[in-house]
């Protein structure tokens, strides 16, 4: 298990990794990313129970989907970093003929993805199946998986969130990441989505919060809370408090940097913000 | 001219739903899935003899669309049962996504295609499914034409990996198909040897070409029939081989001529052998209620609007 600060430098290295992929290409989304950037790499390097390489079924380890796949930087970085593919192939993000398309997908055969993920809304009900399988493998292995909160305004959702706690799908722990910002604007403002504890725990979940979800070690914290939760017959959400754009000052409290690449000056003072600690790719 | 009889009819859902009984016999990794219509998929029988592998998911097509792409995650082959269309424009980008684009091994199975549910109407009658199907990369599209063939399908596709979409319907027609006939997944069979005018036909409307068959005999014409069960991969050589002898095509189909059976065969042949075609299909309109026999006539879908179509082929060769 790695120590908090080997976890605290991969997460400045993963930011290094989002920026420098989204301006190469002048595409791509870097706020929502840098938002869960603590929560990935935390997830990955100290939470799941991971087996070296990757088969797609999965038996035998947990899982993770991401619903929100806008935010394939952050996924893709902190695969690399775990070992899936190589860091070099980071360059290749969104480029021709690349494995790394701009929303994680199965059809170029990249390790580490199970799930094609973009159009939103659809993760939550793929991480059910993936959890009734193990289930019935009797693999005690957990599924997570990643929701952004302006996501759950898509219908489907609700009907994997009934659907969870209606069949005791008490193996998953589906973290919504509350930044609070969409693209249109604020989610207050967009479309106001009420209590989204209340409205998780009307439909029958396990709720655990973590009001620090830019913090390595809240998350840890709060996510071995969600783990001691599941196996009791009901679904777990974990709501998971993130700043959008966290770690570049001016990506901060916005929702201008959801799906835009910074400039050259800009780049190099969000790269000046996280010196470079494991090694650029 | 080898001439077809049955003795009995049986709708084809019920060969769906005894050709999963049998899959959850043979094949432990076999699952299924529902959207709240078990009986009418006639899934009775798999539910009471595995009920550890049947996920009722409520009224949620698009849950249970994702649900079945995750269940592959970890080797389940799913089966998914809803009508048509639920099973297809309701759930298009559940689809595309988690099953078609991810590649995962779902078997979307759908009844009460077309017209032949009858008085529900057109909220219900799907008549675009096959093209919506067709269209999605790496999507196998089937329409069986009988129970035994619809059975036969249903346990073939099992052993198929990759998505497919599977077509039947609710009234009962005749079952004239051997019940030990192997399916063979893109893979025509012709019915009949003929030299006049072809007539490729899928799902309901092989029957009635064969009754148009006889029809046209009586008038001296002498016509091939072909069973197009599947739709995607289409067999282009058993089409291209058989005009090759006669010269004009009549397609026929439960469906819309858009996007159809139709449009496939014609693009086989407007890109290798240029050959007159006539479309027996619905004309790019919705259904209505009605009995299926009154539909079917008064969409044009049956065995005199097969001779119709042949008798017009054959004057412009």
């Amino acid at each position: 298990m790695p120590n908090t600060q080997q976890l605290e430098d991969l997460v400045i290295q993963v930011r290094r990794d989002i920026l420098r992929m989204v301006h190469k290409v002048n595409s791509g989304h870097p706020g929502g990313s840098l938002g869960c950037t603590e929560f990935m790499v935390a997830l990955y390097n100290e939470i799941m129970d991971r087996k070296e390489g990757f088969d797609m079924d999965g038996i035998g380890e947990d899982l993770f989907f991401l619903s929100n796949g806008h935010i394939s930087p952050v996924f893709y970085s902190v695969l690399a970093r775990a070992g899936y593919f190589p860091v070099e192939e980071l360059s290749t993000f969104r480029l021709i003929d690349s494995r790394l398309q701009g929303h994680p997908t199965t059809h170029e055969g990249l390790p580490g993805v199970r799930i094609a993920s973009g159009s939103l809304g659809q993760g939550m009900s793929v991480a059910l199946g993936a959890a009734q399988a193990k289930k019935m493998n009797n693999d005690a292995h957990l599924v997570y998986s990643l929701h952004g909160d302006g996501e759950l305004q898509e219908g489907q959702n609700w009907e994997a969130i009934m659907y969870a706690s209606a069949k005791k799908v008490d193996n998953i722990i589906a973290t919504v990441d509350l930044n609070g910002q969409q693209i249109d604007g604020a989610t207050d403002e967009v479309l106001p989505m009420g209590n989204i504890r209340e409205k998780f725990e009307a439909f029958g979940w396990t709720v655990v919060e973590i009001e620090e979800g830019n913090n390595v070690e809240a998350i840890i914290k709060g996510m071995a809370e969600a783990k001691s939760k599941t196996g009791q017959g009901k679904p777990v959400c974990v709501l998971l408090k993130t700043i959008m754009g966290n770690g570049v000052d001016f990506m901060m409290y916005t929702h201008e940097w959801h799906g835009k690449a910074p400039n050259d000056a800009q780049l190099e003072s969000g790269l000046s913000q996280n010196p470079e600690t494991l090694g650029d790719y | 001219m080898k001439t077809y009889t049955y003795t009995e009819k049986k709708d084809t859902r019920s060969g769906f739903g005894d050709g999963l009984t049998e899959l959850g016999r043979t094949n432990p990794d076999v699952v299924a899935l529902c959207a709240d219509l078990t009986p009418s998929l006639k899934m009775g029988d798999f539910i009471k003899e595995n009920p550890e592998r049947f996920f009722q998911i409520g009224i949620a097509e698009a849950n249970m669309m994702g649900i079945a792409a995750g269940l592959t995650i970890g080797g389940k082959i799913p089966f998914t049962g809803t009508f048509a269309n639920f099973s297809t424009g309701r759930v298009y980008d559940q689809i595309r996504q988690s099953i078609a684009y991810s590649g995962k091994n779902v078997k979307i199975c759908a009844s009460h295609a077309g017209l032949t549910l009858g008085e529900d109407g057109a909220t219900h009658q799907i008549l675009e499914d096959i093209g919506l199907m067709k269209m999605l990369p790496g999507m196998t599209v089937i329409n069986p034409c009988d129970y035994n063939q619809t059975k036969a399908a249903t346990i073939a596709i099992a052993e198929h990996e990759g998505p497919v979409y599977l077509r039947f319907g609710r009234p009962s027609v005749p079952i004239f198909t051997p019940a030990d006939q192997k399916f063979e997944i893109g893979k025509a069979i012709q019915l009949t040897e003929g030299t006049d005018v072809t007539i490729v036909a899928t799902g309901h409307l092989v029957w009635e070409a064969l009754e148009a068959s006889k029809a046209l005999y009586e008038q001296g014409i002498s016509a091939e029939i072909i069973n197009i069960h599947t739709i995607k991969p289409l067999d282009e050589k058993a089409i291209l081989d058989s005009v090759a002898k006669t010269g004009c095509i009549v397609t026929a189909e439960e469906h819309n001529y858009l996007g159809g059976l139709g449009e496939s065969v014609a693009r086989v042949l407007a890109t290798n052998n240029p050959t007159p075609q006539e479309f027996v299909a619905t004309q790019d309109t919705f259904g209505e209620s009605g009995t299926p026999a009154q539909l079917m006539d008064k969409y044009g879908l049956n065995a005199e609007a097969i001779v119709k179509a042949a008798q017009t082929v054959m004057k412009r060769k």
